[in-house]
C-alpha cells in the first residue's frame, strides 16, 4: 500500500517536471511570434495591441532585404554544392574498408565538433590571404564545409538500411556501376539525401559566428546583421524578422516529416 | 610436382593478382568519391586550424617562443577567462542533466506516439535559430520583462531582478540552448532498454525506486554521458548566447578570443587561447570516443 503511493508520487512528480521542463524548452522559442505582431514601439508581451508594422519595416528596409537575399542565396548554393558531395563521400566511405571508413568518419564529423569560433577565425585568416572575405563565394565555401558532415551523417545512416545486393544484382544485369548507382541506390536513399539537402540548407541558413567574422559590407548576412544589431538593442523588426526564421525552420522540419511518412506509407 | 599442376598454380596466381588489382582499383574509386567532401572539410577547417596553431608559438618579433603561452598562465585576465569558462560550462552541463533526465525518462515511459509528439517539443527548439532563441530571452528576461513584471504583480519582488546582461542571463539562455544535445543522445538510449528488465527485477521483490537505480539508470548511462560530453563540449567553445545575454560583462573563452583578434589583433595570443580550447574539445572527443563510440553517431 504504501509503495503505491510512493510510485504515485514518484510518478506524479516525473509529470509535473516532465511538462515544465518541455514548456521551457518550447515557449521562449516561440514567444517571438506574437511579439511580432504588436503595434507598440518597444517590445512587450503579451502585445497590447495589433499591426503589421514590423513586417512593414522588415519588407522595406533595403538593408534587410539584401541581407535576406544573401543568407538565401548563401543557403541555396551550400545545399546545392553540400549535397552532392556529401551523399558521394557517404556512399563512398559506405562501400570502403571498415579502416578507412572509420578513420574518415572521424575526421568528417570534426566540423561539427571543434569549436566554431575556432573555426571562424581560421576561416577568416584564410580567407584574408585570398580575398575572400565579404564575398559570397567565401561564404558559400565555408557554409559548405559546415554543412557536410550533416549531409554525410545523415546519407549513410540511410545507407545502412539499404539492401546492397540490390545494386550488385543490377550490375551483375549488365548495369554499369554510375547507372546501377543512379537508378537503383539513389531512388531507395531519396528520403536520407532529402534530409540531409534540409540539414544543410538550416545549417547555413542560421550560422552565426563563421558569417559575423567572414560575411559583410553588401554580402552581410541576415544573421550578421541581427548579431550586431541585438548587440546594441532590442529592435522589434528583429522580432519579425525571427518569426520568419522559424517558419521556415517548421517547415523544412514539417517537409522532411512529410516526405518520411509518404516514403513509409508506399513501403 | 608435375608440369601441369605448376600451370593451374600459376593460372591461380594470375587470376588472384588480376582479382586483388580490381580490388585496389575498386577501393581506390570509392575513396575518389568521398575526396572532394573530405578535402573540402581538410581545408576549410583542418588547414586554417593548424596554420593558426603555428602562430601561437611565435612573439610578436616573429621568434619562435612560448611567450604566448606563458601569458595565458600569467595573465590574470586570461586566467579569469578560463575559470568563468569552466565553470559556466559545468553549471550548465548539471542544470541541463537535472532536467533533461527527468524529461527523458517520463517520455520512456508514455506510448510511443505521444512520445513522438511530445518530442516536437524538443525537436523544434533544436532547429531554431540559436540566435532567434536568445533574442527570445533577451526579451523575457530585460527588466521591464515578462517575469520580472509578473514576479512583482504576485508581490514576490519590490524591485525588477536583474536577469539579463550578467552570468544568470547567459546560463539560463545557455541551458535552453543545450538541453536539447542532451535530450536527444540520451532518449534515444532510453528507448533502447528494456523494461521487461525493470518489471523482472521488481517481480523479483526489488522496490520500484531501487529497480530504478540498479536497472534502468545504469543501462542509461552511456546516453547520458553522451549527452554530458556534447553539452560541455559545446559549452567550452559558445560564443553567441553568453555574447549578448551577458551583455559584455561575461567572457568566455570564445568571446575572448575573438575580441584578442578583432579588437586587438594580437593573432599570437588568440591562437595560443585557440589551440588550448581545441585541445580541451579533442581531449572530450577522445573520451566520448572510448566511452561512447563516435560511430555510434552514424547509425540509427
Amino acid at each position: 500500500m504504501e509503495q503505491v503511493g510512493q510510485r504515485k508520487i514518484d510518478g506524479l512528480w516525473l509529470t509535473v517536471v516532465g511538462i515544465a521542463v518541455l514548456f521551457f524548452l518550447i515557449l521562449p522559442t516561440l514567444i517571438v511570434i506574437p511579439m511580432s505582431f504588436s503595434g507598440a514601439s518597444f517590445l512587450e508581451f503579451p502585445p497590447t495591441s495589433f499591426s503589421f508594422r514590423w513586417y512593414t519595416a522588415y519588407f522595406t528596409s533595403l538593408e534587410w532585404m539584401s541581407a535576406t537575399k544573401t543568407s538565401l542565396i548563401a543557403a541555396v548554393m551550400t545545399t546545392a554544392i553540400a549535397t552532392p558531395l556529401g551523399s558521394l563521400c557517404a556512399y563512398g566511405l559506405h562501400c570502403s574498408t571498415p579502416r578507412i571508413r572509420s578513420t574518415a568518419q572521424i575526421l568528417v564529423i570534426m566540423p561539427i565538433v571543434v569549436p566554431v569560433i575556432l573555426i571562424a577565425v581560421g576561416v577568416f585568416s584564410l580567407y584574408a590571404k585570398l580575398g575572400l572575405n565579404y564575398t559570397l563565394t567565401g561564404i558559400v565555401i565555408a557554409h559548405t564545409a559546415l554543412a557536410l558532415p550533416f549531409v554525410i551523417v545523415t546519407v549513410m545512416a540511410g545507407l545502412q538500411n539499404y539492401d546492397f545486393d540490390q545494386e550488385l544484382a543490377a550490375r551483375s544485369l549488365g548495369a554499369s556501376r554510375a547507372y546501377a548507382l543512379w537508378t537503383i541506390t539513389v531512388p531507395q536513399v531519396k528520403f536520407t539525401i532529402q534530409t540531409g539537402a534540409f540539414l544543410a540548407f538550416i545549417t547555413s541558413l542560421d550560422e552565426v559566428v563563421i558569417s559575423m567574422l567572414v560575411s559583410g559590407g553588401d554580402n552581410a548576412t541576415i544573421t550578421r546583421r541581427m548579431f550586431n544589431s541585438l548587440r546594441d538593442q532590442l529592435d522589434p523588426t528583429i522580432a519579425a524578422i525571427s518569426t520568419c526564421l522559424i517558419v521556415v525552420s517548421i517547415a523544412a522540419l514539417i517537409g522532411v516529416q512529410l516526405i518520411g511518412r509518404s516514403k513509409n506509407v508506399d513501403k | 610436382m608435375s608440369s601441369d599442376g605448376g600451370n593451374a598454380n600459376a593460372e591461380t596466381l594470375q587470376n588472384a593478382s588480376t582479382l586483388r588489382s580490381e580490388e585496389r582499383r575498386e577501393r581506390l574509386t570509392f575513396l575518389g568519391l568521398s575526396m572532394p567532401a573530405v578535402l573540402a572539410i581538410l581545408i576549410v577547417v583542418f588547414l586554417p586550424i593548424f596554420w593558426l596553431s603555428s602562430l601561437s608559438f611565435y612573439n610578436a618579433a616573429g621568434e619562435w617562443s612560448m611567450e604566448n603561452y606563458a601569458r595565458i598562465f600569467e595573465s590574470a585576465l586570461y586566467r579569469r577567462t578560463f575559470v568563468v569558462t569552466f565553470q559556466i560550462s559545468i553549471v550548465v552541463t548539471v542544470i541541463c542533466v537535472f532536467l533533461g533526465y527527468p524529461l527523458c525518462y517520463w517520455l520512456t515511459k508514455m506510448p510511443n506516439r505521444t512520445a513522438a509528439i511530445l518530442m516536437v517539443f524538443v525537436l523544434v527548439p533544436f532547429w531554431t535559430s540559436v540566435l532567434v532563441r536568445t533574442y527570445a530571452w533577451l526579451v523575457l528576461l530585460q527588466r521591464k520583462g515578462i517575469i520580472n513584471s509578473s514576479l512583482m504583480s504576485a508581490g514576490i519582488i519590490d524591485e525588477p531582478l536583474q536577469l539579463a546582461h550578467n552570468l544568470t542571463g547567459s546560463i539560463i539562455g545557455m541551458v535552453h540552448i543545450m538541453l536539447p544535445f542532451l535530450i536527444l543522445p540520451l532518449y534515444a538510449t532510453m528507448r533502447n532498454i528494456d523494461t521487461d528488465l525493470v518489471r523482472a527485477a521488481v517481480g523479483l521483490g526489488s522496490s520500484p525506486r531501487g529497480a530504478f537505480w540498479r536497472v534502468f539508470f545504469p543501462m542509461s548511462l552511456p546516453g547520458l554521458f553522451a549527452g554530458i560530453v556534447l553539452v560541455f563540449i559545446l559549452s567550452l567553445g559558445f560564443y553567441v548566447t553568453p555574447a549578448l545575454l551577458g551583455g559584455g560583462r561575461v567572457q568566455m573563452l570564445a568571446q575572448r578570443i575573438e575580441s584578442t583578434i578583432t579588437v586587438y589583433s594580437n593573432w599570437g595570443a588568440a591562437s595560443a587561447l585557440g589551440v588550448v580550447l581545441l585541445l580541451l574539445a579533442l581531449a572530450m572527443i577522445w573520451l566520448m570516443n572510448r566511452v561512447f563510440g563516435l560511430d555510434k553517431l552514424f547509425m540509427r
